[in-house]
């Protein structure tokens, strides 16, 4: 888009699109804005008086909403760390020339096309089970207490279970990324004398910054909203032990009735969601320049 | 320090021969410029002298120390790559000083040998920037200056120029000659290109399906070609070959005239020829033109030998420089 008149043309043409996008955006953010002002309980309410922020102020001191976020937080991160150290493993030893390697490498990859509830109801009653899984198998071969992962280990049995979807994420894209990787560079490292750590250190992990922070963004994006995995398996507790803030906001709008309240806490989700999003750009784009 | 001895060296990948069986000694100081249709070998040829392929026989030989089984990095060589190479996130300096870094040496000697090898390449101005921010001709130069601070034993190049225009090629080919001057460190160069051959090298080794075809300095190949191959890849525009019955005469199946030892005449001679083409390039005049009973045959004439495409001339070879080969292409002597 050099020319003024091709920017120009082009803001003319790219309008109707944008136009219907913002429409599809607005209202139904200005219908959550209008309900998270109003009393308006599913069951009780024949009238849904006018509140003001009351809602939100309710939401924000209720301390279900910092155990949420702070849940909502140690998924993204947990997950995150596992699925990256964990995929940039994966890439690298699929990256080796091993017999059956295309028959593995699908293998890696076949987790991600599994469903979020179907692979939520294996690992909860065929893995993690306390008296059917095989962990539990497992643990009585060695003769140790079997661990009541949902139990006692809510939230560490669901970052487990979301950990394994998004494995096989990270170690596609970081493999891609690896056999991008110039041969006469390695080579050239070869030359230098690097040996496998500092070559790896020094100039792998340069070259993986960009896909690791991809990998980053889009996890993030779709971790910040993780459900299925919760609803299938914990059901949010035992208390709030594995509730994250959409579940919490799933809790008030369709447990408690609370529709106000529900619509309150998605807005204060999306501007979580932002902050988050503008400090991911802020990252991605000192990452993804030259 | 610098004599690199190949005794029967070989490389097959998987089932295919690609290097057979090499012998090649290549003396101290040299520059030695590898030539060769492509796929001929060259880069696998030097990548096995660098270490970075496994020989599938033979030895090589650095200053007498078999060093077929040593790593890339302990056989005191340096690598220039045609795509340069260089990290594409370490600056210039970083990335000069990125192999002295490996070895261990301290930072501040580091940091002098850096600053040293940038004042010879001209690049002391650009020792923050990234190769990204760089032109190509810098980037070939800190590719150098890479090679250079390790001050090796022999420097090898594969194809370093090729992804530089034509004036910045002749600038670069006049910088690396007088880097050997300079430096009299043996060079290793790779090329397909046989203007950078004969203008570089003390000795040019012609390869051809992984064998050496003829390997000596560049007037000897121009002058005596041991073979047709050779005789046809060595000099531009490339020789004149004849067989037939214009060759028995000559006394051999097929013989070879380059296009600069053929004597125009528009009155008398040898041969007859109508012009096909003229090709006028200020200095020189070549032209294609079609003898008869001989077939069609490139000549080299003065810049002002004015001819136009139909006009009949005479050609006579130059007997002291016509070249005779016996039917395996081999030259008769
Ligand atoms: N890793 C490899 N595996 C199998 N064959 C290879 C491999 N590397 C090179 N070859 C083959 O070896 C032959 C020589 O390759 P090489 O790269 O040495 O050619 P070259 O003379 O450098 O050609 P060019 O001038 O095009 O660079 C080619 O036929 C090539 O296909
Ligand atoms: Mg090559």
């Amino acid at each position: 888009m050099a020319t003024q008149e091709t920017r120009l043309a082009a803001r003319l043409l790219a309008a109707p699109s944008i136009g219907l996008l913002f429409v599809w955006m607005v209202v139904p953010l200005a219908i959550t804005i209008y309900f998270s002002l109003l009393n308006y309980n599913l069951q009780t309410s024949v009238t849904t008086p006018f509140v003001g922020l009351s809602n939100y102020y309710y939401f924000l001191t209720d301390p279900a909403f910092l155990t949420s976020i702070m849940n909502t937080l140690l998924l993204v991160g947990a997950v995150l760390v596992i699925t990256i150290l964990g995929g940039l493993g994966m890439a690298l030893l699929l990256d080796q020339p091993i017999w059956g390697q295309g028959f593995a490498r699908i293998m890696v990859i076949s987790p991600f096309f599994v469903m979020a509830t179907v692979s939520a109801l294996i690992w909860k009653n065929l893995m993690m089970h306390p008296v059917f899984g095989i962990f539990a198998w497992i643990a009585s071969l060695f003769g140790a207490k079997p661990i009541d992962w949902f139990g006692d280990y809510p939230l560490t049995a669901i970052i487990i279970i979301v950990a394994w979807q998004w494995l096989p994420f990270a170690a596609l894209i970081l493999l891609t990324a690896l056999q991008s990787f110039d041969q006469e560079q390695k080579d050239a490292a070869q030359m230098d004398g690097a040996p496998p750590i500092p070559f790896f250190f020094h100039i792998l992990l340069p070259h993986l910054a960009r896909p690791i922070t991809v990998v980053i963004l889009i996890e993030t994006i779709f971790l910040l909203s993780i459900f299925a995995e919760i609803y299938v398996t914990t059901g949010g507790g035992p208390g709030l032990a594995s509730t994250n803030l959409t579940f919490l906001i799933y809790q008030t709008a369709l447990l408690q009735f609370d529709a106000g309240g529900a619509a309150a806490g998605g807005l204060i989700a999306v501007v979580l969601a932002n902050i988050v999003a503008i400090f991911l750009t802020r990252l991605v784009g000192k990452n993804l320049e030259g | 320090m610098g004599r690199i001895v190949l005794e029967k060296v070989r490389k097959a990948f998987a089932e295919v021969v690609v290097i057979s069986g090499i012998d090649l000694v290549i003396e101290e100081g040299s520059f030695v410029v590898f030539v060769g249709p492509s796929g001929c070998g060259k880069s696998t040829l030097l990548r096995l002298i660098a270490g970075l392929e496994d020989n599938s026989g033979g030895k090589i030989l650095i200053d007498g120390m078999d060093v077929t089984q040593a790593a890339p990095a302990k056989r005191g060589l340096s690598m220039v790559f045609q795509s340069y190479a260089l990290y594409p996130h370490m600056n210039v300096a970083k990335n000069i000083g990125f192999g002295l870094k490996m070895a261990g040496m301290p930072r501040e000697e580091i940091d002098r040998k850096v600053a040293n090898a940038a004042a010879m390449l001209n690049l002391t101005d650009y020792l923050n920037r990234r190769p990204g921010q760089l032109s190509g001709g810098q980037r070939q130069r800190v590719a150098i200056g890479r090679a250079i601070v390790r001050e090796p034993k022999a420097f090898l190049f594969d194809e370093p120029l090729s992804n530089l225009d034509a004036a910045l090629r002749v600038q670069m080919r006049l910088e690396i000659t007088r880097l050997h001057q300079s430096l009299k460190t043996t060079m290793i160069y790779v090329t397909h290109d046989q203007v950078e051959a004969l203008t570089m090298a003390d000795q040019i080794v012609v390869l051809n399906r992984g064998n050496i075809e003829q390997a000596g300095a560049p007037l000897e190949l121009y002058e005596r070609p041991k073979n047709l191959f050779v005789a046809k890849f060595i000099g531009s525009p490339t020789m004149n070959i004849i067989s037939g019955a214009t060759a028995a005469r000559y006394g051999a199946p097929t013989i070879g005239i380059r296009p600069e030892h053929l004597k125009l005449s528009t009155t008398s001679g040898d041969w007859k020829a109508q012009v096909s083409i003229a090709e006028h390039l200020g200095s020189d005049t070549f032209l294609y033109v079609d003898a008869d009973g001989i077939g069609p045959l490139t000549v080299r004439a003065d810049g002002d030998f004015a001819v136009k495409p139909g006009d009949s001339l005479y050609l006579s070879p130059d007997p002291t420089r016509l070249h005779r080969f016996d039917d395996k292409g081999d030259a008769i002597r």
